[in-house]
């Protein structure tokens, strides 16, 4: 039974509003092992990210020479020296089972290395607030500019900012869609307002998009829309190393002084001066002390603050660090610190990384460029001819998967005596019917089967068709079935 | 009915005077912007009237400004895909019907057209796959009345069989009983006869000289002396496993009783000449062509 509520337990004004408002993060900048970690990657994921459309693979004439390309109109995805086609998505599959368990083998060595370095998100927040800081100053500055009025300089600075940041979503709308079409062409038609509207369209959504996250968002989106935070919860074991205050030697703050005269009657004072550094520096302002967090990216900026604290102050570095619950308690009950990156956890991950790379590199060294698929005619099903032998329609398909024309010859098993009749073919021999296959295409024909009648045969005889590359011996079959009317 | 001009106490309005158990309807005035909504509609309905199809007369209606039809919108339609379709249609068109078969490209586009328009037109009698039904030719296997070469074919389709049309294939399968050229047990005798030719078995006390002798007299000049047909006439070929309406005794003596004379319509004035060519090359296809 529901009690009912009455009106004093109702939520009032005084309970505080329903949602929190957002408090503006200024992270001040930070050097040190991780930033420079950091910047590079950065690097190398933008400059991935901006340039790969622009790289050239020669295919030979006729085909694209992009590196990367996804051809929606014909239905080809080109990476390098690799060409799929359509009913080949499943590589794509394979390639997201890997993503998810180096996600995984990452998680189980490193926490959420992922978050912190190489997720979108991160790296384009990151440059926003690289910009930000340079037109705008640091973390000082921007809390006094906002604090205070608006003046004609602040408003220029901000305008710049918007501008610069504009420029950079415009740019990562506009790399996006050049994986589509081939780059250079597509950048003189976006120019020339040649393009179709689909590239235009395509843009204006992702340059919003990137200049509201990056822009705008930024930790909201770690904390409130993405799910990964809360998987990798379920991921992590007590092993794994994550950016960690190490309390047993922080705690309890206190001033450098008042730690001198701690330490001189002889009792424990902490490392912690609690300058607030690492909160300072955090993008998702959180505060690391209070422990492992949902906010937490684990981006290691508060490392290298905390770490350039304690040089200043002349104590040892590594206050917060890479660390784990297990090596806490170990060094409170005065045992030697342990890292386990081998365990059950990360061997089981990096084998089945091993396998399903394996797998993969087998498909595609061993799929077949040349294909056979066979369809049998349903109406009629058999046809009887005026001698009385027996006729089946099929329709074959073959798929030419190399870069140049190729002819083929085209052979039957079956039936005793099946005669092969293709409807079209320039043909050499009479019983050997040869065509020829278009490069990168598939091409359709018209075949039937004749044999002879059979009043003892089965109502259904195997039949297989084999294809022959005269030149190069490739050989593919497709079996189907010859039925009698 | 209560008084019109009473005000509410509570929210200081007046009333419409409508009471309903009691409770009373305050006279709210609508707003503004609804109101001026409301206009705009009206507005919007009278610019629709003549603008748009409207009003029904008594023999048409208003056509409107734009002379909007979705009649004529249809027909536009159709005319641009005619025209996309005509451009590849015409080197169909000016391809020679021997050199399609050819060229696979050529091939797969007749074989696109003709499939579709076969659907549509020729289904109903021979099937989806062109597997005919009793009294209906099959067009997969290699039997064929007036001819089963491409041009013979295409014959075939343009004008038909007994279709009326002036160059249509003509030939009568004669009702020999009911026109009383032979009797009841003659025959009988010609039907075993005739299916002894194709390796069927015959009545028992079945005269083989008589049958001969009638089949001379009677069939031999449209069927061939051999029994073998005569595409000129589209007299079928008797000797072989094929039989357009069956080939047990009953089905023999009904046709040789009261003839047979099967109707092909002309095709020459529905489809234009390039679908017909194309309709040729995907029968000639099916595997039936010879």
């Amino acid at each position: 039974m529901n009690k009912p509520v009455s009106p004093d337990e109702l939520i009032t004004d005084e309970d505080g509003p329903l949602y929190a408002p957002r408090k503006k993060v200024y992270p001040q900048s930070v050097s040190g092992r991780f930033r420079s970690i950091k910047w590079r990657l950065m690097a190398v994921c933008l400059g991935v990210y901006y340039l790969l459309p622009f790289v050239r693979w020669h295919r030979g004439l006729g085909a694209p020479d992009q590196a990367v390309l996804i051809d929606f109109p014909n239905r080809r995805f080109y990476f390098f020296f690799i060409e799929l086609w359509p009913q080949e998505i499943y590589y794509f599959t394979g390639l997201l089972v890997l993503a998810a368990l180096a996600l995984f083998l990452m998680n189980a060595l490193g926490g959420r290395i992922w978050c912190g370095y190489l997720c979108p998100q991160t790296v384009w927040t990151d440059l926003f607030c690289a910009v930000e800081r340079l037109v705008e100053g640091d973390r000082r500055a921007q809390m006094k500019a906002d604090a205070g009025p608006m003046t004609v300089k602040r408003a220029g600075r901000r305008a710049l900012k918007h501008a610069i940041w504009l420029m950079i979503a415009w740019w990562t709308g506009g790399a996006w869609v050049l994986y589509f079409a081939d780059a250079p062409t597509l950048v003189r038609d976006l120019a020339t307002f040649q393009a179709p509207v689909i590239a235009y369209v395509w843009i204006a959504m992702l340059t919003a998009s990137t200049y509201l996250l990056a822009g705008y968002m930024r930790e909201q989106v770690c904390v409130y829309m993405c799910p990964w935070p809360r998987i990798q919860a379920a991921l992590t074991d007590e092993w794994a190393l994550i950016v960690t205050y190490k309390y047993d030697r922080g705690e309890p703050r206190c001033s450098v002084k008042k730690a001198f005269d701690i330490r001189s009657l002889g009792e424990k004072a902490g490392d912690c001066i609690d300058c607030n550094q690492c909160v300072a520096v955090c993008p998702t302002g959180i505060d690391i002390r209070d422990g492992a967090q949902l906010g937490c990216i684990q981006c290691g900026l508060c490392i290298d603050a905390c770490d350039a604290v304690m040089t200043k102050i002349s104590r040892k570095t590594g206050l917060i660090g890479y660390d784990n619950d297990i090596n806490v308690q170990r060094r409170v009950a005065g045992k030697q610190e342990i890292f386990k990156p081998v365990r059950a956890r990360t061997v089981v991950y990096a084998s089945l990384i091993t396998v399903v790379c394996a797998v993969m590199l087998y498909a595609l060294m061993s799929r077949t460029l040349l294909d056979i698929n066979v369809l049998h005619d349903r109406n009629p099903i058999a046809v009887r001819l005026s001698d009385g032998a027996i006729r089946n329609g099929y329709t074959l398909r073959f798929l030419n998967k190399r870069g140049f024309d190729r002819v083929i010859a085209i052979d039957v098993e079956g039936p005793a005596n099946a005669k092969l009749h293709v409807i079209g073919a320039d043909s050499v021999t009479p019983d050997r019917p040869m065509i020829v296959l278009g490069r990168d295409t598939t091409t359709e024909l018209r075949v039937l089967v004749t044999a002879a009648f059979d009043e003892k045969a089965e109502k259904s005889v195997p039949v297989t068709f084999r294809v022959t590359d005269i030149g190069l011996g490739e050989v593919a079959s497709a079996t189907d079935h010859f039925v009698l009317p | 009915m209560s008084d019109h001009n009473e005000i509410d106490r509570v929210s200081g309005r007046s009333t419409t005077g409508h009471e309903w158990d009691g409770i009373k309807e305050l006279n709210t005035p609508l707003p503004r912007w609804w109101v001026l909504t409301f206009y705009a509609t009206i507005i919007w309905a009278i610019g629709y009237w003549v603008v748009y199809p409207a009003w029904p007369l008594v023999s048409g209606y208003t056509t409107g400004l734009f002379q909007y039809s979705t009649r004529a919108g249809v027909a536009t339609d159709l005319a641009d895909i005619e025209k996309l379709r005509g451009e590849k249609m015409a080197v169909l068109g000016n391809a020679l019907l021997s050199d399609i078969e050819k060229d696979p490209a050529l091939l797969a586009l007749a074989r696109a057209r003709g499939k579709t328009v076969f659907a549509d037109n020729c289904a109903p009698c021979h099937g989806s796959g062109g597997a005919g039904a009793k009294g209906y030719p099959n067009l997969n296997d290699d039997d064929w009345l007036w001819g089963g070469s491409l041009d013979q074919i295409m014959q075939t389709i343009q004008f038909g069989a007994r279709s009326g049309h002036a160059k249509t294939h003509e030939g009568q399968m004669l009702a020999f009983g009911r026109d009383g050229v032979l009797k009841k047990d003659e025959i009988v005798t010609v039907a075993n006869y005739v299916r002894s030719l194709s390796g069927l078995s015959t009545a028992p006390r079945f005269d083989a000289v008589a049958g001969k002798k009638l089949f001379t007299e009677n069939c031999a000049s449209c069927h061939g002396d051999n029994a073998k047909g005569n595409p000129e006439l589209g007299a079928p070929n008797l000797t072989d496993q094929i039989w357009l309406y069956g080939s047990d005794e009953e089905t023999l003596v009904e046709t040789i009783t009261n003839g047979r004379a099967g109707v092909m319509p002309a095709w020459v004035g529905r489809l234009d000449p390039v679908t017909v060519k194309a309709l040729a090359v995907y029968v000639h296809s099916l595997g039936g062509g010879k």
